[in-house]
């Protein structure tokens, strides 16, 4: 029982471990701030979510205990990764108005970064 | 938004000390959880921030969200997890084998005809986790979001992919 339940935290440990180092690898080799935008928000969501369940089952099978607190963060998590993720875009957009003009266009207006909601149009810095 | 004099309260006493009662159970819930145990104390705790943490950010919420069928919201937040693991390996995959000239990325404009604030919110948050794609802006009048796609051969069945598996089981949870 013990064995297996070693084996079990371990793998969970390795694989998390994986997904952290190749989303922190993207990072580094995706070509522009878009592209690697996608390495930390997918690739590290398992990266951290490995470690959390492995957490969990060592507590079940060496505490005999069962701990919730994992759940919590990675509820957390859900809520605030695409939430940094559409802070640092929109940064992204406001720091480089060369890109807001290659955007396709949703009908009849602009994206919230470029006008405002009854149709002025936000300085561009 | 708010008048210079606000029309005298109607609700309820209790309306009015519990604006949320969903939300209330979930912090006073979340406060025991992150305690790990339970005991008197706890619950005061946690009771006493379930109350003053809804009426303090009342204000931000003029409507509750009304979610109409909890099992349908049950099953997306179960899809949307096995997408996350799914969105994990595939741009795990991408990131260590893809050569970077053969990515096709674009930016596309996603329709939406969502227009509950709080589908529209967790709609872009599942694009976000989801495989390839990141939900980047609104469009000003609130109709349409701007999404990255790091790799999506043909962005229009990338579009009605995202319109089809998440915006229409949004639509049922969401009325």
């Amino acid at each position: 029982m013990d064995n297996i339940g070693e084996i079990l935290v371990s793998a969970l440990i390795v694989i998390g471990a994986t997904f952290a180092l190749v989303g922190s690898y993207g990072l580094v080799r995706l070509p522009e701030m878009m592209t690697r935008l996608h390495a930390p928000t997918k690739a590290t969501t398992l990266g951290v979510g490995g470690a959390l369940l492995a957490s969990m089952c060592h507590f079940i099978f060496f505490e005999g205990t069962l701990s919730i607190h994992e759940l919590l963060i990675s509820f957390f998590l859900f809520l605030t990764a695409p939430i940094t993720a559409h802070f640092m875009t929109k940064a992204y957009l406001h720091i480089r108005p060369d890109i807001g003009e290659h955007l396709p266009k949703p009908e009849g207006g602009d994206w919230s970064t470029y006008e405002t909601p009854n149709g002025d149009i936000r300085p561009r810095t | 938004m708010m008048s210079p004099h606000p029309p005298k309260d109607e609700r309820s006493l209790v309306q009015r000390w519990v604006p949320h009662p969903l939300l209330t159970v979930t912090l006073t819930l979340i406060w025991l959880l992150l305690a790990n145990g339970l005991s008197i104390g706890g619950l005061l705790v946690g009771v006493v921030l379930g109350l003053s943490i809804p009426r303090i950010t009342a204000s931000f919420w003029p409507d509750r969200p009304h979610i109409q069928n909890y099992g349908k919201a049950f099953a997306y937040v179960l899809l949307v997890i096995y997408d996350i693991i799914v969105a994990n390996i595939q741009v795990a995959m991408i990131i260590l084998f893809r050569p970077l000239k053969s990515l096709n990325t674009c930016w596309v404009c996603v329709p939406l005809d969502l227009t509950n604030p709080e589908a529209i919110t967790v709609f872009a948050g599942t694009i976000t986790m989801t495989p390839g794609t990141v939900s980047c802006d609104l469009s000003a009048d609130g109709r349409a979001l701007l999404v990255h796609c790091l790799d999506a051969a043909d962005p229009e069945a990338a579009v009605s992919d995202m319109k089809t598996r998440y915006e229409a089981r949004l639509k049922e949870i969401f009325p």
